[in-house]
């Protein structure tokens, strides 16, 4: 690691340990240390069972999201394959809301069983899209784009379809959640994140190489010595597992995916080594950022942080569609097949 | 051909859909040859390229490479045999040159691992012997077709194969870059040994720098013979569907292809 990547990385991590250390004290009810101290319940309640919980929910979804958009741009080699573009947003969510809907009760071990449907449709859904992309040889920007709309209306009017034969209670509570959030009260949440972040995490790092190898493209990737298919499943079971576990507690949060890792990619170049460490931190660090700003900015009522990442995400969407990202990005033309 | 063949092929077959690509190919590559395959578009090269690199799959025959089967050869193992470079495409490739060379070492590397002095070594001779070394910090996106070509064959260098399989490694290149990267393969194929099978359009190319060149048409191989008898064995006029002029080449003395003369006669 040279100097100055040495000097980028310890500046993402103190910003993100900075951030996780602020977050908590601010929001309606200013929280100070000194109150802490002090010992106050109901400040110690809110700060404990309230804004910890929800900073940290916080941030590992915003990980999760950063780095499976990481992935999927690593092997759709483009930097609109994100969770959200592609629909893998979407699958999730509908497993989710399929789960709620049902009422089902099912889970696997301390597994959560609306995160295991998230996880299951969201699977579903990678291999629909890469299936679509696949059908017609070579993967265009075009392509791809097309297939994630495509599979993003069919499970959209699922939900709502399913939103439609509920009653009013659960259909708010469903388009609350479809908004994105990380409101949280006590641990529980993170209970469920975690085993499906820290599984799909460790996969995704220990492709590290696989990943840098498919971002050149299948032919490369094989010559090189990557078992491409078996590869790529991993990496789709990761992202799934990454996705699910993120959509099912907080909803479908957008741009995130694409968002961070895209940044990472000029600020610490294009090595997964270094890229996927610094995704994680930086996505974890804004999602965090974006929800201290949806709890004060219209203070004393709040935003869910989903709708102020779309609308910072979608001007980052066209600015990435119409030019930006010609210069340094995975766009390709056609792939020889 | 000095001892046990390198790469044995034996009647390799494969279809893409319904369409047979490849049909009953045999032949076989000794160790430090230096053999061109050539033959009209479309007929089959590049899928034979492919096939071999276990990057398509193939459904007749069968294939070894150093006496290893290819079914039984895990693709780490099968990359530290033989290294593979594409054609030539318009791609965007991601990394800096060097980071890009580092590439050619993953069959050596564990997940967990750093590179180690050994995989530097590699990377640095490869960057030397292909003369980019200045080019170390450049992006691979920024640089000429001409450039590209050659960090392409330095990272396939750096996998430190036996064998290298190189798709029209000179396509599209002024005759300047087409002249180095020429060069540098005899230079590969002289100084270290390694085998190289190089598909290419450019007849004479084959015919001076190649000891052996082997002929594909409709998937099928159609000679497989010394590159200087290659004009006069009549396969080029049966596969290419026309007639050829030649004359003998100054230096190497065997026959060479001449452009003919196209005339409008409107």
């Amino acid at each position: 690691m040279t100097a100055k990547e040495k000097m980028t990385m310890t500046g993402l991590l103190l910003a993100a340990a900075a951030v996780l250390l602020i977050a908590p004290f601010i929001g309606i009810e200013r929280i100070t240390p000194a109150a802490m101290m002090e010992g106050e319940s109901v400040v110690r309640e809110i700060f404990w069972r309230i804004r910890v919980p929800r900073v940290l929910v916080g941030f590992i979804a915003g990980a999760s999201l950063a780095l499976s958009g990481m992935a999927f741009q690593a092997v759709f080699r483009n930097p609109l394959a994100t969770p959200f573009t592609l629909g893998v947003s979407s699958g999730a969510a509908f497993g989710a809301a399929l789960y709620m809907k049902l009422g089902l009760a099912f889970g696997m071990a301390w597994l959560s069983g609306q995160s295991i449907s998230a996880f299951f449709w969201a699977a579903v859904s990678i291999a629909l899209v890469y299936g679509l992309t696949k059908v017609r040889r070579g993967f265009s920007t075009a392509t791809m784009l097309i297939a994630g709309v495509a599979i993003n209306f069919f499970f959209s009017s699922l939900i709502l379809f399913m939103q439609y034969m509920s009653d009013f209670t659960q259909s708010f509570r469903i388009v609350r959640w479809l908004m994105g959030g990380v409101e949280t009260i006590g641990y529980s949440s993170i209970w469920t994140l975690v085993p499906f972040m820290a599984a799909g995490v460790s996969i995704v790092f220990a492709s590290l190489r696989e990943l840098d190898l498919l971002s050149l493209g299948d032919d490369i990737a094989a010559g090189r010595g990557v078992e491409v298919k078996r590869t790529r499943r991993r990496i789709f079971i990761a992202a799934s597992l990454l996705v699910g576990g993120v959509v099912s507690v907080c909803g479908p949060i957008a741009f995130v995916g694409m968002m961070a890792p895209h940044i990472c990619r000029l600020i610490v170049g294009e090595r997964h080594a270094r890229l996927a460490p610094a995704s994680f931190l930086f996505g974890g660090t804004f999602l965090v950022l974006c929800d201290t700003l949806a709890r004060t900015v219209i203070a004393p009522a709040e935003i869910p942080v989903g709708v102020i990442t779309a609308l910072l995400g979608g001007p980052f969407f066209l600015w990435l569609l119409l030019g930006g990202a010609t210069e340094k990005s995975l766009i390709y033309g056609r792939e020889s097949v | 051909m000095t001892g046990s063949p390198i790469l044995e092929v034996g009647s390799l077959g494969c279809s893409i859909g319904r369409k047979r690509i490849l049909d009953s190919v045999s032949f076989a590559v000794g160790r430090a040859e230096f053999v061109s395959l050539i033959g009209p578009n479309g007929a089959g090269k590049t899928t034979m390229l492919k096939c071999l690199m276990k990057i398509l799959p193939f459904d007749g025959g069968a294939v070894r490479i150093n006496g290893i089967d290819l079914h039984l050869l895990g693709q780490k193992e099968l990359a530290s045999y033989a290294a593979y470079v594409p054609q030539a495409d318009s791609r965007y490739l991601p990394f800096t040159v060097e980071e890009f060379v580092m590439t050619g070492r993953y069959p050596y590397l564990s997940p967990f691992t750093a590179c180690r002095a050994s995989d530097r070594s590699a990377v640095r001779e490869s960057m030397e012997l292909t003369g980019i070394d200045a080019l170390a910090d450049r992006r691979m996106a920024g640089l000429s077709g001409g450039e590209r070509q050659l960090v392409m064959i330095a990272a396939a260098l750096a996998q430190g194969a036996e064998m290298m399989l190189l798709d029209e490694p000179a396509a599209f290149l002024d005759p300047g870059h087409e002249r180095s990267v020429m060069r540098l393969l005899r230079e590969i194929n002289g100084r270290l040994g390694t085998t190289v099978l190089m598909v290419t359009h450019d007849i004479n190319r084959a015919i001076l720098t190649s000891g052996r060149v082997l002929v594909l048409d409709s998937g099928r191989l159609e000679y497989s013979g010394a590159a200087v008898d290659l004009i006069s064995s009549g396969v080029l006029e049966k596969i290419y569907r026309r007639e050829f002029d030649c004359i003998p080449h100054p230096d190497a003395g065997c026959d060479i292809i001449v452009p003919d003369v196209i005339e409008y006669d409107g």
